[in-house]
């Protein structure tokens, strides 16, 4: 008996004039990891709601085909039959989580179950240690942060351990150390357990390692279905958006075959000679390399250069100066940052979730008082915060903001839509439209927080692509972001906070071509082997390995 | 809800300690006697700071004081019973004649004061009792009602959050300006409520997935045994539930607001009073158990 079977399965949303889904076959044998890709809108999160059976039962609209999971037909069996077979997560942490305490949310779909006191008791337990969510059992749900509500939804999901666990982008509300996390717990179930996995992700890069099998969505259509090397030699021809930076890296110096994460890369790499275990990636220090020194730190400000005023002779767009924010219980927040950025410069703010990026961002754009310390700006500070959807009020694209600003950020035509209605990055763009206003006003600062999460990768590289003409027209841009690939495409400089204050300050290159956490998937795969120039993004790892190549073959 | 197991009043099942709240609740009902009320008031303060929970009585206090200010008043004003009058405010329109007695007067702050006890006895249960529990009890009398009582709980606070963010938005927009107007509002309320109902559609999908619609009922089985906690919380209920009988029937609480006010005196309020505070507090004193 497969884990799930579509056969055939076609679907539309009521009152959509297209559908969702269209005529998918496919199957999932038991024990399977299978990763669901394609680009936002492709029919990934249909699929999953197909297989748990919330499509057609909770959504309503039309159906035709057979969609089987573990032998339950979804046409005979609702979410609530299937869910003793099938485990399922959905995208936001907050919604995913129904009682007051940990325990309770656990125990919940098996008291549904009808199952005996102790036996939910068990379950309870053996849930919460398998997910590594024991220490939270007695914690109120109020309490935890989005990685840890995750963690619980999925100890929930995966209580009456079904024989198959479906799950939709659940590391797009996350910061990418705990997306990490739950992409290797969820690996240690499959292999553990034996729970088939079906995953809808964006960010193939952390989880086409993991995969046994990869499928593509377009337009609703399955048009991909192979192992995770195959579907990246697919994608290279066919779908650009869905390679990994790893692959386009080999794409880009002519090598084959594409790998699926960082560990192959660097494998095949060194089996041809174009890597070796050596140093730092390059010669010159970076914020990473513990051996680097102070390469990267902020300098301090000089007091001949406070004396005589000169630092402050360089225009300056939006500047913070010796910003604290100390909360009454004592704890500071941010501790005395500096910091300034001229007209029409492109800084990445990078740190742990904690560290303090969302605070200064508040401060930055005058939502917040500083304890200490001040905060100066050439002109207006536009602040895009993280849900877009928070700034749309209105029934009519046009009423949120002019046609002028509109068309500067690509909505032209979609002035009679619901807000409500467009995709995730028309409605990112919409808010950015929103707080950038008319052109007449145009702000002086534009700051970002996390604008990235849950974006496709042609969505992030247009939204790269839009940032740089607001920063060409003298607006400068600082965005706080998890994101080193977006952060190398858009940035020229990167400021790393931890503690509150920032400990790197420095150019992109710099900063994310040494470090560990905070570097570009083409760095790390590069991180072996010094070079004069440092490649981030995977066109300039390819001209640096076709380089080395021709090194290697000139006797 | 309540932090777990932080005090014996958490720790306690949650029939055990909803049973205390209501006794307190009943010995206030039972009579106005002004020791009593006091003492009760005393008792739920103090078993609300040993509970960690004072915050939250606290701010419910302030509300049930400005309740049981505006009972009094209208007491007052309205009550024309009573000998001893102490103003007299003369013709007040369509209430005619005015006169404020004394016996008015206390009546009214005795009745507000039963109010402030009995907001605090519930804003004890409410800050102690975990909900989860509460819904765990209720299930075989009315599961969805309760688990509808839950949510409602649980969406307040993610309600408040998503108001907070879009407060923020709101003042990061370039015609921040147009939010502060009336329009502005009402369009800032409608996106809050269309939010909501986003949430709400969510909250319902979650519960499809985790087999609430197709909830089959647990056998009929062995209750869990009683902790100390269990038992010296339903004692306590036990106890004041008959002291709320002896208040009731008895003398020792006797009071008459008019003609002229009439409070029982002498040595039995006294008493009356210190074992309300014994019972009531006697299992927050709790010390046995073993350290680590």
């Amino acid at each position: 008996m497969s884990a799930l079977r579509l056969e055939r399965f076609s679907y539309t949303y009521p009152g959509a004039e297209t559908p969702a889904l269209r005529d998918v076959s496919l199957v999932v044998e038991p024990g399977e990891f299978v990763v669901l890709a394609g680009l936002s809108a492709s029919g990934k999160s249909t699929l999953i709601r197909a297989g748990c059976g919330l499509v057609p039962h909770f959504h309503g609209g039309t159906a035709s085909g057979r969609v089987t999971c573990v032998g339950l037909d979804t046409r005979e069996h609702g979410p609530g039959d299937l869910a003793r077979a099938c485990g399922t997560l959905l995208q936001d942490p907050e919604t995913q989580v129904v009682m007051g305490t940990v325990r309770a949310e656990i125990a919940f779909p098996l008291e549904n179950a009808g199952l005996r006191a102790a036996a939910v008791a068990r379950g309870v337990e053996e849930a919460a240690l398998a997910l590594g969510v024991a220490d939270l059992l007695d914690r109120s749900t109020r309490e935890l942060s989005g990685g840890e509500l995750q963690r619980v939804a999925l100890a929930a999901a995966l209580a009456a351990r079904p024989a198959l666990v479906l799950l939709d982008e659940p590391t797009s509300q996350l910061d990418p150390v705990a997306g990490d996390e739950l992409i290797w717990l969820l690996r240690r179930l499959n292999e553990e357990w034996g729970t088939a996995v079906v995953l809808a992700e964006h960010r193939l890069e952390r989880c086409l390692a993991h995969a046994d099998r990869a499928i593509v969505l377009e337009d609703g259509a399955l048009v991909c279905d192979g192992p995770p090397r195959a579907m990246l030699e697919w994608a290279a021809d066919r779908a650009p958006a869905l390679q990994t930076p790893a692959a386009r890296l080999f794409a880009h110096a002519g090598l084959r075959p594409a790998p699926a994460g960082v560990k192959e890369a660097r494998a095949t790499l060194r089996a041809h000679g174009l890597l070796d275990g050596a140093a730092g990636p390059d010669g010159a220090g970076s914020a990473g390399d513990p051996e680097a020194g102070d390469a990267g730190a902020p300098r301090a400000t000089g007091a001949w250069r406070r004396l005589t005023g000169r630092g402050d002779r360089i225009p300056t767009a939006l500047r913070a100066r010796g910003l604290w924010h100390e909360l009454t219980a004592g704890r500071a927040i941010l501790r005395g940052v500096d910091l300034r950025l001229r007209p029409g410069e492109r800084v990445a703010l990078m740190g742990r979730n904690g560290a303090g990026k969302s605070t200064l961002l508040r401060h930055l754009a005058g939502l917040q008082e500083p304890t200490r310390g001040r905060v100066e700006s050439a002109g207006r500070v536009a602040l895009l915060l993280q849900h877009p959807g928070d700034y749309l009020l209105h029934e009519r694209v046009a009423d949120e903001a002019s046609s002028a600003a509109l068309a500067a950020v690509g909505l032209t035509g979609l002035d009679e839509r619901h807000p409500r209605d467009l995709s995730g990055g028309q409605r990112q763009r919409l808010a950015l439209a929103v707080v950038l206003g008319d052109g007449d006003e145009r702000p002086a600062a534009l700051l970002l927080d996390e604008p990235t999460r849950g974006m496709d990768r042609a969505a992030k590289g247009d939204l790269a692509r839009r940032l740089r003409a607001i920063g060409a027209q003298g607006t400068a841009v600082l965005v706080a972001t998890h994101d080193a690939e977006f952060a190398a495409a858009l940035a020229e400089r990167v400021v790393l906070l931890a503690d509150g204050r920032p400990i790197a300050d420095a150019p992109a290159r710099e900063v994310l071509a040494g470090g560990w956490h905070f570097a570009t998937e083409t760095a790390r795969i590069l991180g072996g082997r010094p070079a004069a120039r440092p490649a981030l993004v995977a066109e300039e790892g390819g001209d640096l390995l076709r380089a080395r190549m021709t090194v290697e073959a000139t006797p | 809800m309540g932090a777990p197991r932080a005090s014996p009043l958490h720790a306690a099942r949650a029939g055990a300690t909803i049973a205390y709240g209501l006794s307190l609740v009943a010995v206030a009902l039972a009579g106005t006697h002004p020791l009593v009320l006091g003492t009760l008031a005393v008792a739920i303060a103090l078993a609300a700071l040993r509970c960690g929970v004072g915050r939250e009585v606290a701010r419910a206090a302030r509300l049930a004081l400005v309740l049981a200010a505006l009972i009094a008043l209208v007491n007052a004003l309205v009550v024309r019973e009573g000998l001893t009058v102490v103003l007299r405010l003369g013709g007040a329109g369509p209430l005619g004649e005015v006169d404020v007695t004394a016996e008015a007067l206390v009546s009214g702050l005795l009745l507000g004061g039963r109010v402030v006890v009995v907001v605090l006895a519930f804003a004890l249960l409410a800050a102690v009792v975990d909900a989860d529990a509460l819904l765990r009890l209720a299930r075989r009398a009315s599961f969805r009602s309760a688990l509808t009582a839950v949510l409602a709980l649980r969406i307040v606070p993610v309600l408040a959050r998503d108001a907070r963010r879009m407060d923020e938005a709101c003042r990061c927009r370039s015609d921040a300006a147009a939010t502060g107007t009336a329009r502005g509002r009402l369009a800032v309320v409608r996106a809050l409520a269309a939010g909501a109902l986003d949430r709400a559609v969510d909250v319902a999908a979650t519960l499809e997935l985790r087999g609430y619609a197709a909830r089959r009922p647990a056998p009929r089985e062995r209750g869990e045994p009683w902790s100390r906690h269990d038992l010296s919380v339903a004692g306590a209920a036990a106890g004041l539930a008959a002291l709320a009988l002896w208040v009731a029937l008895g003398d020792a609480a006797a009071m008459r607001s008019y003609p002229r006010l009439e409070i029982a005196g002498g040595a039995a309020p006294a008493v009356l009073c210190a074992a309300i505070a014994l019972v009531a507090l006697a299992p927050l004193a709790a010390r046995r158990g073993i350290a680590r």
